[in-house]
């Protein structure tokens, strides 16, 4: 039965990620210190510096951690993204890339199921990350984390098809770096991750601009109103058109005929 | 049924303005292995990720198992099982792992799995190293495991690109044996890119590529009378740098 073949091939390419990840170690502990980092030591040093005032979803005057835990969530997710990416990168030049393309599936059910085993992957990461927090007493309504999960999968999915887009652009391993520089930096530090809206619209009027329509701040902003309870719509439309227009588009890049790999000749 | 497994008609195919292949045409039967024969830089790696659909062409057609690759692509593809030249498994699973991966996109469940693994594992004398991971195996080993896999789901048409480079002779004879044994005992179909002369058979049908054009195809003795030599490495001498 043809629902079958997709069944196991959907698990084969979960469980293979997992079991990836689960041998690489280091990956996930590099996953997990990189935001502890950020709350630990960068909003503990800004806490004093910046002050938050009442914004929705909060309904009182909350901690700089606590405002940038979903920042932070997003970041875990925005770098599993681009990981994802470059494994998929290195796949393709150690050609094991070329079994999963070859599988006689078609070739948007093999991509989406690579995409939603790295946002599982995602997800396990975000959730180890917020029982740290927990016990760094920044902790939100229970029901929150319940409502945080389709929320979770909405922007991992968002994120990663963004980064499968730009693995069906990169030509070469050594270009990651370039990834790094123009898209995970300036999509994190022009987001609401780090400051609300209107602290930067009082620096900045365009940065103000950049920031609203930057897809990484609507992914953030709807985990942190998922986080309490809450439902953002307009961050899940912006989310949601975002994932189908990079999954789209990745779908071409990796098209035989019309995207990227043959006009590389790879 | 036709006894045709695999089908290459009038194909072309060009990176941009650099035409790689010109009007290329072969047949490979059920039970025949076909050694493709060319120099570096002919074609051979072109002409493979066209017919495991890597690439589109526009220009001609590929018939897999009386599947056309580009109306019936995904049935076309479930009848094939390749060895690319690269090593394609994942080094930090193990065996198992890595073909129990492949059985999964293959559509197969995991007891047929289990088993399909075991008679493939043992016909290649690899059964009782499953459980190592593949880092811990030499170039030989790994490619009998690439082997196995691609061999899983039982394919009509079997590809190897130069599978057996960069491995000791021992590896080599065993690969290119073991080979020619299931062209012989099944009604698989092989196609064996290769610039190795020793590794043809006289029953192996040649098909001689330079530069993306076909220059002689049939048995040995076809070839060399072609060449008008009396040996496989002149009239494969002749019919490739000869003609640069």
């Amino acid at each position: 039965m043809r629902i079958f073949h997709y069944w196991y091939a959907l698990w084969g390419i979960v469980f293979r990620e997992l079991l990836r990840f689960v041998k690489q170690k280091e990956r996930f502990l590099s996953a997990l210190v990189r935001p502890l980092v950020w709350l630990f030591v960068f909003a503990a040093g800004f806490r004093a510096a910046l002050g938050i005032a009442i914004i929705p979803p909060y309904e009182t005057y909350i901690l700089y951690e606590v405002y940038i835990t979903p920042g932070l969530i997003g970041m875990i997710q925005l770098f599993n993204g681009m990981q994802s990416s470059l494994s998929m990168v290195y796949d393709r030049e150690m050609g094991s890339m070329r079994i999963l393309l070859v599988s006689p599936l078609p070739r948007w059910f093999l991509l989406a199921s690579k995409l939603l085993a790295g946002v599982f992957v995602s997800i396990l990461q975000v959730y180890v990350f917020l029982g740290v927090a927990w016990f760094y007493e920044i902790q939100a309504p229970l029901e929150g984390y319940l409502w945080l999960l389709p929320a979770l999968l909405l922007t991992g999915l968002m994120l990663g098809a963004l980064g499968l887009l730009l693995s069906s652009f990169i030509k070469q391993l050594e270009n990651f770096a370039g990834v790094m520089n123009f898209v995970i930096f300036p999509m994190f530090f022009m987001s609401t991750a780090l400051y609300p809206l209107w602290k930067l619209q009082e620096s900045s009027e365009w940065l103000y601009k950049l920031a609203e329509y930057n897809p990484f701040s609507q992914a953030v902003e709807f985990l942190r109103f998922a986080l309490y309870g809450q439902f953002n719509q307009m961050a899940f439309c912006y989310t949601a058109v975002a994932f189908v227009l990079f999954f789209l588009l990745a779908i071409i890049g990796y098209n035989p005929s019309k995207g990227m790999m043959q006009r590389k000749g790879r | 049924m036709s006894d045709i497994a695999l089908e290459v008609v009038n194909l072309s195919f060009a990176y941009g303005k650099k035409q790689v292949l010109h009007d290329l045409s072969f047949q490979v039967k059920r039970g025949q292995c076909c050694i493709l024969l060319g120099p570096n830089g002919a074609g051979k790696s072109t002409l493979f990720s066209l017919i495991t659909r890597l690439y589109a062409y526009r220009q001609g057609e590929i018939n897999l198992a009386g599947f056309n690759i580009k109306k019936k692509p995904l049935k076309a593809l479930g009848k094939l099982g390749v060895v690319f030249q690269q090593t394609t498994l994942d080094l930090d699973l193990t065996v198992q792992q890595n073909l129990r991966y492949h059985a999964a996109l293959q559509g197969i469940g995991r007891k047929k799995a289990n088993a399909n693994i075991q008679e493939q594992l043992e016909r290649l004398g690899m059964y009782e190293r499953r459980a190592e991971l593949v880092r811990q195996l030499n170039g030989g080993h790994r490619r009998r495991v690439e082997i196995a896999r691609a061999l899983l789901h039982k394919p009509s048409v079997l590809l190897l690109d130069e599978p057996t480079v960069g491995l000791d002779v021992p590896s080599r004879e065993s690969i290119v044996q073991h080979v020619h044994q299931l062209v012989q005992e099944t009604d698989l179909a092989v196609l064996w890119a290769t610039h190795l002369l020793d590794e043809v058979y006289s029953t192996d049908k040649l098909v001689v590529i330079h530069q993306g054009r076909l220059q002689a195809q049939g048995t040995r003795e076809d070839i060399m009378c072609k060449a008008g030599v009396d040996n496989l490495n002149d009239a494969f001498f002749n019919l490739t740098q000869g003609k640069s």
